[in-house]
């Protein structure tokens, strides 16, 4: 109930600001969380500013935040399709259903759906292969941990969560074979409260490194106040624990989000589907902290990234066996992208098993 | 498990309770006096941002403390106001109330989301914590002016007739609720999670008010209720790390169903619902009836 009287004060906000001018393309957003989260929603909504910023008074951006993935979203998305918006981007997995039913609607509207894997004549799909991030700093976690015990904090079960899972294990065990992950599934994108706790029961149960694929700067916080090390997410978190944030893996949308609404002005927008990484800069790493990691490793880092670039490294190269010790990648091979956008098992090596 | 273990889990789960008990008992006292408030997410967060970005610009715990507890003054006031002089339907003014917090404090904070501060140690709060619901027990089942409060809640017309000032009563109930809720905000904000972000409260407040019926409106099971709530969050959290496999949803709506559960329970018999509830509950008092 209040979530839709909140929603429906959001549709109000939207259409007060929505001034029309007849040649500029209306762009909205849809956002899971609020663009003061610092993790996810911000980097999407930087995105937004540097799209504004590069194309100028060619286009007028709307967004709404805080969009449950529910039947709200629904009625989120319509709003701005019916509204006049020419290209809606919806940058959460769980739009998915969402996005698809109101662009039946609105054949003439352009849809984009972020991190997600159906499309249609006007719906394009997009994500950055955050995996690529994650293979980096599993490889800085295996080499850094001294108790060999990383703790993991996770959203939802869904193929974007797993493949970094699997991503970040591969390049720990790697390294270093005693490693163990700890996970602990928090089922919400955002709950400071809930995330500080998750990281506090991973670093009471042993873990010296702390690694998140959740949207605020909690975990990263409470490993600071542990004495403990982390990784940030989506943006650069050093701001918030300088003593223990040794990288994050940064979420870069604003090219993307230019490009597809110049393609829009320019009326040569097509469906397509993008999933890009580090050569392309749609990830990138934050700066190494080098009060805490050595010079080397630093190093080996980058090494890694330019090997990722330029596709002498990829982050599953097989061979990679499942729990179960099936062969899912053979040797010499790589994982084909068929297989990373539905991944929704644990490779070998990590305990526990993956929720349904 | 060795000691330490056991210790850091009930570290964490006194750590992650606490705001439960604040929000909690206010409400209980609010909801004791006959007057239902269901804007705790509300002034949990507007009290979250006074105290933080009192505390951003003047370093100082005491002012930030302090202006968090005015800002659940003001609120509360505002809604008692609406309610009690004006009658407004108590469950739409109290969710208006709660959809306004979120607005206001999420323009408020705009500019200080993502300022790093230092938190408080938590231990403070904790205390008072325990304390709040020894001084709320003793004061509604003890005192005069408690008791007063509850006859007010049970049956407002008796109360007046007996010369009791209700309208005042629950003034002050509403006030107290309110101050609560701000201190369950800024304890949030300030030691929990020492952060600003927007909605970062993320649905405790109607934990808390769920909390209260689980309770059936007595202190000590609110208190009980909410290391419960707490404990069973904690101990998934931990049970999942050691790698057991747990339905997480289920947990994440576990307060809610506890309480449907204790809900049907005490319904299922009329004279025990009459003992628990506050008959006035939810009632707007009319002076000259």
């Amino acid at each position: 109930m209040l979530r839709k009287i909140l929603t429906f004060l959001s549709f109000l906000a939207v259409i007060s600001v929505s001034a029309v001018h007849a040649d500029q393309k209306k762009i909205g957003f849809i956002y899971i969380g609020p663009p003061g989260d610092h993790g996810w929603t911000y980097m999407h909504d930087q995105g937004r500013i540097y799209m504004e910023n590069a194309l100028g008074d060619s286009i007028t951006t709307t967004y709404i935040e805080n969009v449950p993935e529910n039947a709200d979203a629904v009625r989120a998305i319509r709003k701005l399709a019916a509204s006049g918006h020419d290209l809606i981007f919806t940058t959460s997995f769980n739009y998915m259903d969402q996005t698809l039913e109101v662009a039946k609607e609105f054949p003439d509207v352009k849809f984009e759906h972020a991190t997600g894997f159906k499309r249609m004549d006007n719906v394009s799909t997009y994500s950055a292969r955050f995996y690529e991030g994650r293979t980096i700093i599993g490889h800085i976690a295996g080499k850094m941990t001294k108790t060999n015990t990383i703790g993991y904090i996770v959203s939802f079960p869904i193929p974007e969560v797993i493949r970094g899972i699997n991503a970040f294990y591969l390049a720990a065990s790697k390294v270093n074979p005693d490693v163990k992950i700890k996970i602990i599934w928090n089922y919400s994108w955002y709950d400071p409260g809930k995330e500080a706790d998750a990281a506090n029961t991973l670093i009471n149960q042993g873990a010296d490194i702390i690694v998140q694929h959740t949207d605020s700067y909690a975990p990263c916080q409470a490993a600071e106040k542990a004495g403990v090390l982390a990784f940030g997410q989506a943006s650069n978190q050093e701001a918030f624990c300088p003593n223990s944030h040794m990288t994050s893996i940064e979420d870069i949308w604003g090219p993307y989000y230019a490009a597809k609404a110049q393609a829009v002005v320019d009326g040569t927008w097509s469906s397509e589907d993008t999933w890009q990484g580090f050569k392309d800069g749609m990830v990138e790493m934050s700066p190494y902290n080098t009060k805490l990691l050595p010079l080397d490793l630093i190093l080996e880092a980058k090494n890694m990234e330019t090997a990722i670039e330029n596709g002498t490294l990829h982050s599953f190269e097989g061979p990679i066996y499942n729990q179960a010790g099936e062969l899912v990648v053979k040797e010499g091979e790589v994982a084909d992208d068929g297989m990373l956008a539905s991944m929704m098992f644990y490779v070998q090596g990590i305990d526990g098993e993956v929720p349904q | 498990m060795s000691i330490e273990l056991i210790i850091g889990i009930l570290n964490i789960v006194l750590i992650s309770t606490t705001p439960l008990v604040f929000a909690g008992i206010g409400e209980l006292v609010t909801e004791k006096s006959g007057v239902l408030n269901l804007g705790l997410e509300g002034l949990m967060l507007v009290g979250a941002v006074t105290g933080f970005i009192t505390l951003v610009i003047t370093g100082n715990y005491f002012y930030s403390l302090f202006l968090s507890i005015i800002s659940g003054v003001i609120l509360s006031g505002i809604f008692a106001f609406l309610v009690l002089n004006l009658m407004t339907n108590q469950i739409a003014t109290g969710l208006a109330l709660t959809i306004f917090g979120i607005g206001l404090s999420a323009m408020l904070g705009k500019k200080f989301g993502g300022t790093p501060i230092d938190g408080l140690n938590p231990y403070y709060f904790i205390v008072i914590s325990f304390l709040l619901v020894f001084f709320v027990a003793y004061f509604l089942s003890k005192t005069k002016t408690g008791l007063i409060v509850r006859a007010v809640g049970e049956n407002h017309n008796s109360a007046y007739a007996l010369g009791y000032n209700v309208i005042k009563t629950r003034y002050l109930t509403i006030i107290f609720g309110g101050v609560m809720s701000s201190l369950a905000g800024y304890y949030i904000s300030i030691c929990y999670a020492p952060m600003w972000q927007e909605g970062m409260t993320a649905g405790r407040g109607w934990i808390a008010l769920a909390l209260v019926v689980f309770a059936t409106w007595k202190p000590w099971r609110l208190l009980v209720g909410a290391y419960i709530f707490g404990g069973v969050a904690i101990m998934q959290m931990n049970l999942q790390a050691i790698g057991v496999k747990l339905p997480g949803q289920f947990f994440n709506m576990m307060p809610y169903l506890a309480t449907i559960i204790v809900l049907v329970f005490i319904s299922s018999n009329k004279l025990r619902l009459k003992l628990s509830a506050p008959s006035s509950l939810n009632i707007p008092f009319e002076k000259n009836q």
